[in-house]
């Protein structure tokens, strides 16, 4: 064990490896232990941070556990109303066409209340990046059934499982918009391990890429889990998501921009 | 032009950054109008056609967020359902425009023209405790005139305004002044979300404090504002008060209505007056008030089964007799009919 003497020797500014975002607040996360949100919060911050785009973000949160994402980015950012966030967006976006707007978005906001208002944004093709952070409940309000909650998974309204002839199937939103023409890029990802932390986090940056170059919405699925609302441990949870969520929910790229359009923006870029 | 086209135009020469709406009569002239007008080339004017009205509401919550001049506007069902996010734009303390272009219900009622959605326009609408500042125009000039005002209104208050008209003030036909085209405002309030600068703490838009001891410090803050509009914008006008004895009270369509009424009562040797709110939100209790000490009675005439009228006897406060008369359900009222009604009261 070192001391913390000793400590003050190793922490130097060369043996860093690791800080937190500066775009991250100090205020202490109001996130469950092992839940995706913070992950997934911290990785679009050090993306902007590292882009430099700060003072060009305008984020739309949700109503769900994250309304209150505005307390931990250091990002000008407006709370949506339930389902709201891409008709906010489209405005934010459509007024000031030379910002990055972003929305951070639950399954019950975007894809039960929401649905129609993430349709016609995708629809549209407004140039904007919508994060969906699927954990196939509602996590903010006590653990009630989502349009994604599984067949067969038990939740608070559908304690003895989702019985999908009374209660529907669950929806694959990100399915559904990548058969819209106005999305230029929809992958599904997540943030349960290393990683796939990596790998999210490569997705946000190309998706501001695309944003910046105009090239339509951008929609990134993060399949997530809830350990509170799933009544499990983080790391039960994690284990779950991959044997149930990843089965129905398959983690890829559902949509790309075409060959000759990457190759436009690098030329562009020349 | 036509009222609703009046809306329209004053909009883009007032400056307006955005309008999002939802086609729906008698009120889709403006959306309409603005789209033909491509004030996108004029001014640089956003206009889109949202997929809903909830939607449009939102998309003027958004841009309001950033500190642009944006507004909306629909008619009775269209506005039932964009109230959540005017109550949203209100606890955010946003500015904006809301255009109500009225017509009878409840449900979908009929395309005619009605004054039934008073109670929604100024005692809140939405839930929570808030108002808007609701602006009554009795003619196409004032559907025009009132845009700007409406905006000057809501950046000074930093608070939704509301024009609440009718179906017949937005299809009627009037000879009209337009002022000439203002630029769009180049300049950022200080809390807009336009991106956070290393010179200035982050920009939040939200109406949410989940402390109870801190959202009530903000309702208290949003009651000291109301109390100040209250004081400053209240607005009236007159019409043969000065020796009457039975004063009618109306806005927008039923004023004009009841403006005929007293020509029809004073040659008859009725000494009838008018008094036409032109803000509904602050509502001229004080005029009225004083104003009552000198009638016999005072009579309410609305397109609705009484709404207005309660505010009225709030003010007058039982000094006189006070009763409501109007047609409803896109029924207009008729100028002799309410004169009838009098003459039943006096
Ligand atoms: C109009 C409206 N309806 C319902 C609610 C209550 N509500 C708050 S959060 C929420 C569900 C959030 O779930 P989800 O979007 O999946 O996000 P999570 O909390 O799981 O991150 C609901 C129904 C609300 N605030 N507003």
């Amino acid at each position: 064990m070192k001391t913390a003497e000793g400590l003050k020797d190793i922490i130097k500014p060369e043996n860093l490896v690791y800080r937190k975002s500066s775009l991250i607040t100090d205020k202490p996360f109001s996130y469950c232990p092992g839940c995706g949100h913070g992950t997934t919060h911290r990785i679009i911050a050090e993306v902007i941070e590292e882009e430099n785009l700060a003072e060009n973000t305008i984020g739309v949160c949700p109503v769900g556990c994250s309304v209150l994402m505005y307390d931990f980015l250091d990002l000008d950012i407006q709370q949506a109303a339930h389902g709201r966030a891409p008709a906010v967006a489209t405005a934010i976006k459509r007024l000031m066409p030379e910002k990055f707007v972003f929305t951070y978005q639950g399954d019950g906001d975007l894809a039960a209340i929401g649905t129609s208002e993430t349709i016609h944004a995708c629809n549209r093709g407004e140039n904007i990046l919508i994060v969906f952070i699927n954990n196939g409940i509602y996590g903010m309000t006590g653990g009630q059934m989502a349009p994604t909650t599984l067949e067969g998974m038990k939740s608070s309204t559908s304690p003895y499982g989702r019985d999908v002839k009374m209660m529907g199937n669950p929806l694959k939103m990100t399915e559904l918009v990548a058969m819209l023409p106005g999305t230029c890029y929809v992958t599904r990802q997540s943030v349960h391990t290393p990683a796939a932390v990596r790998k999210a986090k490569k997705a946000i940056k190309k998706a501001v890429g695309y944003q910046k170059k105009g090239m339509g919405t951008c929609f990134i699925e993060i399949v997530s889990n809830c350990p509170s609302g799933w009544k499990m441990t983080p790391v039960e949870s994690n284990k779950w998501m991959e044997e149930n969520m990843f089965a129905y929910y398959k983690p890829g790229d559902l949509k790309v921009p075409a060959e000759s359009d990457a190759d436009a923006e690098n030329k562009n870029e020349q | 032009m036509k009222g609703n086209e009046a809306i329209a135009e004053a909009a883009i020469r007032a400056g307006a950054d955005a309008y999002f709406g939802y086609p729906i009569t008698p009120q889709s002239e403006i959306l309409e109008y603005l789209m033909a007008a491509n004030p996108h080339e004029r001014t640089g004017m956003v206009v889109l056609q949202a997929e809903s009205e909830v939607a449009a509401i939102n998309m003027v919550y958004g841009g309001a967020g950033c500190g642009k001049k944006v507004m909306t506007s629909s008619s009775s069902p269209g506005i039932s359902l964009k109230q959540e996010g005017i109550s949203y734009i209100a606890g955010a303390q946003l500015p904006c425009l809301i255009v109500n272009v009225v017509r009878g219900g409840p449900g979908l009622g009929t395309i005619q023209p009605a004054q039934s959605d008073y109670f929604q326009a100024v005692k809140g609408g939405g839930h929570g405790d808030y108002h808007l500042i609701v602006l009554a125009p009795a003619s196409v000039q004032e559907m025009a005139d009132f845009v700007e005002l409406a905006f000057d209104l809501a950046f000074k208050y930093r608070n939704p305004a509301m024009i609440l008209s009718d179906g017949a003030i937005g299809q009627m036909m009037e000879k009209v002044y337009l002022k000439p085209q203002k630029q769009r405002s180049t300049e950022v309030p200080a809390w807009a979300t336009t991106g956070k600068t290393k010179e200035r703490e982050r920009n939040i838009i939200t109406s949410l404090d989940l402390d109870p001891y801190a959202q009530e410090q903000h309702l208290l803050r949003l009651q000291e504002k109301y109390r100040e509009i209250e004081r400053n914008e209240v607005r009236f006008e007159e019409i043969m008060v000065d020796d009457a004895e039975f004063l009618l009270v109306a806005y927008g369509t039923s004023a004009r209505v009841c403006q005929k009424t007293l020509q029809l009562a004073r040659a008859e040797g009725i000494k009838a007056g008018l008094l036409r709110p032109i803000t509904l939100y602050p509502f001229p209790y004080e005029r009225i008030r004083s104003l009552a000490s000198h009638m016999k009675i005072i009579v309410s005439v609305e397109m609705s089964m009484g709404q207005m009228v309660e505010d009225v006897k709030l003010a007058v406060n039982g000094q006189v007799p006070v009763y409501h008369f109007g047609r409803m359900g896109g029924v207009i009222t008729e100028p002799e009919e309410v004169l009838e009604y009098l003459k039943t009261k006096i």
